[in-house]
């Protein structure tokens, strides 16, 4: 076993929640293999990769001016020039937006196999591991082993715990990498950066609301009650349909696949698109008027009632035992 | 502007999936459409066609039945459809088909491919991204907006990742993933759909394209279907609004431990 890398996805200088949880996840597996964790950085100023230090056996730093925003070609090219050289046994990164570009692309490049939105990982006989992911929107699970090194794994983020941050920080490497500037093909400009809202898909706590909300103005209810929890709001594909909340609310197959610990499903009925994508949360609250809703299949808890009446009365009483 | 699209046929969100008792595969409800997010490529490569000319070539990669989905994308307007099916595809995984695609995008040629930006069964995304590599042309996913300018041989367009709003530029020939947002796919006009029941879909098979089941060998191996973990039966909170959340909060602090 020649180690276990963690991709350290960031946005200027900010890891990804998954990053932590990556890291975590390669400490269990690497307790029973050599070659130690290797966390790969690639730009970022040394604050960052100092940070980051604290959680691995060694970091790699990649250095170049064309790697200080994400460009698919750039982070391309600079994995597969340390790649070229080293090869770790598995390789692991969040199953987000930006790796399920990358990844394949490094995949296919290197002839070796891929596996995608991976919620559970085991190791194998030899430098093997077995990867579990969803198919079908959840309603089967494929194990697999992959093929060639290092073995790509994308992770559902919110799949693992995090590692705990270490006292003492391990190696920095830095690798200043020379990428040709025509193989960087595609010029990326930020237009707008996401606001201070943490990711539904980072969420430890999410309240999706429904049509039941009856209105964009009622959604309040859930901002208030996601506050006070610390968590964050979705909304199911009708609301996002009817213009009520932003794309990037929306929770379900056509949405984003989310997995927190604490799920409220607010007047919302349940469709199956829907439940694809909340269906891995830990713990989930359903509150629907109707009894007959196919929410309350897929829930812990489950009240009938008015959540009109409901919600602002949770909100109160969680206050009070949380302290605020 | 010659537009290839590459689409599937996936079970509805709704059909019934199984895992086999023995866990070697899963019986699917024989309930298929088009992908969603082919279908707003789809969609995307029409309106390309309808302001700069052109063609648009849609192709799928599946059993005999995807058929279906290639009739859908001719009455939706495109030009031509392509079905490869070839039985050593069978146990492919996504660089089997992305390598197959390229191939057959080589050889009917294109200055821009667009695709969904994942398939509703597998929801791997991979395809697309690999494809552009094994044609050796730049990718973006999961965008919104689309703005073409053939005679710079170039185009615009923006997508929204995790980190906020991002607008790209890149040269032509290239291949982008269609995201949620992108545009409302057309539904097929009744012409269309008369025209697609008569319309010629051409086929390939493996030889067809030159590619030899060594060079498509899957770079994975399914071990086995599990079938999802079961949530407990829900548990009902029942009684007067104030008690209900009462006991809620002390189950979710004593029970569930989540706060």
């Amino acid at each position: 076993m020649a180690g276990i890398w963690v991709f350290a996805e960031h946005k200027g200088g900010t890891f990804r929640k998954v990053v932590f949880e990556l890291l975590g996840k390669a400490k269990e597996l690497s307790g029973r293999v050599e070659g130690g964790i290797k966390a790969l950085l690639l730009g970022g100023d040394e604050g960052t990769a100092e940070e980051l230090a604290h959680y691995a056996d060694e970091v790699y730093h990649l250095r170049s001016p064309f790697l200080d925003l994400y460009n698919c070609d750039a982070y391309r090219e600079a994995l597969l020039s340390l790649l070229e050289q080293e090869r770790p046994s598995v390789l692991l990164a969040g199953a987000t937006f930006q790796a399920k570009e990358l990844f394949p692309m490094v995949a296919a490049r290197l002839g070796v196999g891929i596996a995608v939105d991976a919620v559970a990982l085991e190791l194998q006989e030899g430098d093997r591991v077995m990867v579990r992911r969803p198919i079908y929107g959840g309603k089967a699970l494929l194990e697999m082993v992959l093929e060639g090194t290092p073995q790509i794994v994308l992770v559902r983020p919110h799949t693992f715990p995090p590692a705990s941050r270490r006292e003492t920080p391990a190696p920095v490497v830095r690798k200043e990498v020379d990428i040709p500037p025509e193989k960087v093909r595609v010029k990326v400009k930020e237009v707008e950066r996401a606001k201070e809202k943490v990711d539904l898909t980072e969420a430890d706590v999410i309240v999706c609301g429904g049509r039941g909300l009856k209105g964009p103005e009622n959604f309040s209810l859930l901002e208030e009650l996601a506050q006070v929890l610390g968590g964050v709001v979705g909304a199911t594909r009708a609301v996002v349909d009817a213009g009520w909340r932003p794309y990037e609310d929306q929770v379900g197959k056509s949405g984003k696949t989310v997995s927190p610990n604490l799920y409220f499903a607010v007047g919302l009925s349940g469709a199956i698109h829907h439940v694809m994508g909340m269906d891995t949360s830990k713990v989930v609250v359903a509150i629907n008027k109707d009894p007959m809703a196919p929410i309350f299949q897929y829930a812990d808890y489950g009240l009938v009632a008015d959540l009109f009446e409901v919600v602002p009365l949770l909100k109160e009483e969680l206050k009070k035992e949380l302290g605020k | 502007m010659e537009i290839i699209c590459f689409i599937k046929q996936v079970p509805d969100n709704e059909a019934q999936v199984e895992v086999k008792g023995d866990g070697t595969g899963v019986n699917v409800e024989e309930r298929y459409g088009l992908n969603f997010f082919d279908s707003l490529a789809v969609e995307e490569a029409l309106r390309i066609k309808e302001k700069a000319g052109g063609k648009v070539t849609a192709i799928t990669l599946g059993p005999e039945r995807s058929v279906e989905v290639l009739r859908t994308a001719i009455a939706m307007g495109v030009d031509e459809a392509h079905l490869i099916s070839d039985f050593s595809l069978q146990e492919g995984d996504e660089a089997s088909t992305a390598r197959v695609l390229a191939e057959a995008a080589k050889k009917i040629g294109y200055d821009l491919i667009l695709c969904g930006r994942e398939a509703f069964d597998d929801s791997s995304g991979a395809v697309g991204p690999m494809v552009a590599e094994f044609l050796g042309i730049p990718a973006v996913s999961v965008v919104t907006k689309v703005e073409v300018h053939p005679e710079e041989r170039k185009a615009v367009v923006e997508r929204e990742m995790e980190g906020g709003k991002e607008e790209i530029e890149l040269p032509l020939p290239a291949l982008l993933t269609a995201q949620k947002g992108l545009n409302e796919p057309r539904v097929p006009p009744v012409m269309g759909v008369m025209k697609a029941m008569k319309a010629e879909i051409k086929r390939w098979n493996l030889g067809d394209l030159g590619l030899d089941a060594q060079e498509v060998a899957p770079r994975g191996k399914t071990i086995r279907y599990v079938p999802p973990p079961k949530r407990p039966p829900v548990r009902y909170i029942k009684g007067e609004p104030q008690e209900m959340v009462k006991e809620l909060v002390e189950l979710l602090r004593d029970e569930a431990k989540v706060i």
